[in-house]
């Protein structure tokens, strides 16, 4: 008989790597989520009697997928004896024999895949998906989720049942998407998961600039969907999520203010992460034309591989502004495009294009936008309409530290 | 599992749509196999609303809600699942022009 700590030891790792494994696999044979999750924490039971008593089994995920199934069916029955006379006369069926049919590797994937695109799907709400995926392709709790969102714990609860409810009222399959429909669905799937990684890198309220659990959530969800489905612009997300990350240490100062890319101490910039980045920018960059993610996350592996801020290859960084602007214009990706020619071509050109984009309207309330009009004004001497424009941008910025950054930059031109 | 396929539009939208078009997509659906019952309706301005209170019956002009959008016609669809029923709501012409509900039927427990 093994000894019981090993075995304990044995269950709870099993948990960590193939809860959410097994999860997956019994929506699809079960068809619906609350009984999977029920049926996942009665196998876990199952296993901590049986275990110790019968030794590990060999493959515990087929194990655990049996057991769920089959407890579930038997919760069932049990239900409907109470309905229904039960005079079907069904023998039990042999759930025990032959797990391997429905837990072998490949479709156990294609469920982790199927979950991922079930809990993304366009007819949930977008704050549903991201509940969603957060609690069932992540496994995080509900309290968690709502700590990380600074939501109510009965809010993300309610938001989590009535998506569930969706699900299963509408019948949303439990499916991954044929080919012809992939690049739009993957798209909602993708858009989740950057959502997640910037909430937990620049948090857009609270006192702290990262919440580092969401990020790392995100980044084990973008290499989750990599490797599942390695698409281009999966590729690309998670290179952009990994090299945003790799610097990670040195974004912020030790009083918790933001250090802005340019006076950041390079060496404490994750070489790894960004080796990976790069490595991930060139795999994406080679299966044809790039998508925006790919794109951004080019830009970003430019800035990685500059010795020195001075040393940036600006005129590079604008070309694939250029190229992000054709693929997917939008008034954001041309303020940061104004940025980076202000960068090559001087603060002048770089203002007349974000007092383009402001005289539009489109970011009125952009805080940002009125950040960086402040800077190139600032950078311009024009101190009056620095002062304006920070001011401006101090009003639109709910998050601690960034609003200390704009501060010390309003001291500096009302002094 | 049945779908009702409602479609809204602009008042000023009713006619966009040729009726010949929402005729042809109604019969495609129909060689599908896949439309249980179809029709447009007559503008709001033909609607009367029927309530019942304290057993009498109450008659009023108008439809029951007022939205800039009205309810133009109507598809019921039977699908396999929502991804179906989305698949065909987006060939329903009018989708062009206006929007439409899609909403499950919901089986009665007599």
């Amino acid at each position: 008989m093994p000894a019981a700590e090993t075995v304990q030891q044995a269950i709870e790792a099993t948990y960590q790597s193939e809860s959410r494994r097994v999860l997956a696999t019994l929506i699809r044979l079960l068809g619906d989520f609350d009984a999977a999750e029920e049926a996942l924490h009665d196998a876990f039971r199952a296993a901590l009697e049986q275990w110790p008593r019968d030794g590990v089994p060999s493959n515990p995920r087929a194990w655990l997928v049996s057991a769920g199934r089959f407890k579930a069916i038997d919760a069932a029955r049990r239900r409907t004896r109470f309905d229904a006379l039960d005079d079907m006369g069904e023998k039990a069926e042999p759930v025990f024999i032959d797990t391997a049919a429905w837990a072998d590797d490949e479709s156990v994937e294609d469920d982790r895949l199927r979950l991922v695109f079930t809990c993304c799907h366009p007819a949930l709400a977008p704050d549903a998906q991201v509940a969603l995926t957060l609690r069932e392709v992540c496994g995080l709790t509900t309290e968690e989720i709502a700590r990380a969102f600074l939501t109510p714990a009965p809010t993300l609860a309610q938001r989590i049942v009535r998506a569930k409810g969706k699900i299963r009222d509408a019948r949303i399959p439990y499916e991954v998407p044929s080919r012809a429909e992939l690049p739009e669905r993957l798209e909602a799937v993708l858009r989740v998961i950057y959502l997640v990684f910037n909430e937990g890198y620049s948090a857009s309220s609270g006192e702290q600039v990262t919440r580092h659990d969401l990020s790392a959530e995100a980044i084990r969800l973008g290499r989750l969907l990599v490797e599942l489905l390695p698409e281009p612009e999966a590729q690309g997300l998670l290179a952009l999520m990994v090299l945003h990350d790799s610097r990670r240490a040195a974004r912020t100062s030790p009083d918790g203010d933001v250090v802005l890319l340019e006076d950041q101490d390079r060496s404490l910039w994750n070489r790894d992460q960004i080796a990976e980045g790069v490595r991930l920018v060139e795999q994406a960059f080679s299966s044809g034309p790039p998508g925006p993610y790919a794109i951004q996350a080019a830009i970003s592996a430019i800035h990685a591989e500059a010795p020195a801020a001075a040393a940036t290859d600006w005129n590079e960084i604008v070309g694939l502004y250029d190229l992000l602007m054709r693929t997917t214009p939008s008034p954001v990706v041309e303020l940061n495009r104004a940025v980076a020619i202000a960068m090559r071509d001087g603060p002048a050109a770089g203002l007349t294009i974000v007092d383009g984009v402001l005289d539009r309207g489109e970011l009125r309330d952009y805080r940002l936008a009125h950040a960086v009009r402040g800077e190139l004004c600032r950078r311009l001497g024009r101190t009056a309409d620095a002062r304006v424009a920070f001011e401006r941008a101090l009003k639109l910025t709910r998050q601690g530290p960034e609003r200390r950054l704009i501060e010390r930059r309003l001291a500096e031109v009302s002094k | 599992m049945k779908y009702l396929c409602l479609v809204y539009l602009e008042p000023d939208k009713l006619h966009a749509v040729p009726d010949s078009e929402c005729a042809m997509s109604g019969q495609r659906l129909r060689e599908r196999g896949v439309l249980v019952a179809a029709e447009a309706l007559q503008p709001i301005d033909t609607a009367t609303t029927v309530r019942v209170r304290a057993g009498k019956v109450l008659v009023t002009d108008g439809p029951f809600a007022e939205t800039k959008e009205q309810l133009a016609g109507f598809y019921l669809v039977d699908a396999h699942d929502l991804n179906e029923a989305i698949q065909i709501a987006s060939k329903i012409p009018p989708a062009r022009e206006g929007s439409v509900e899609v909403r499950p039927v919901r089986e009665l427990n007599p």
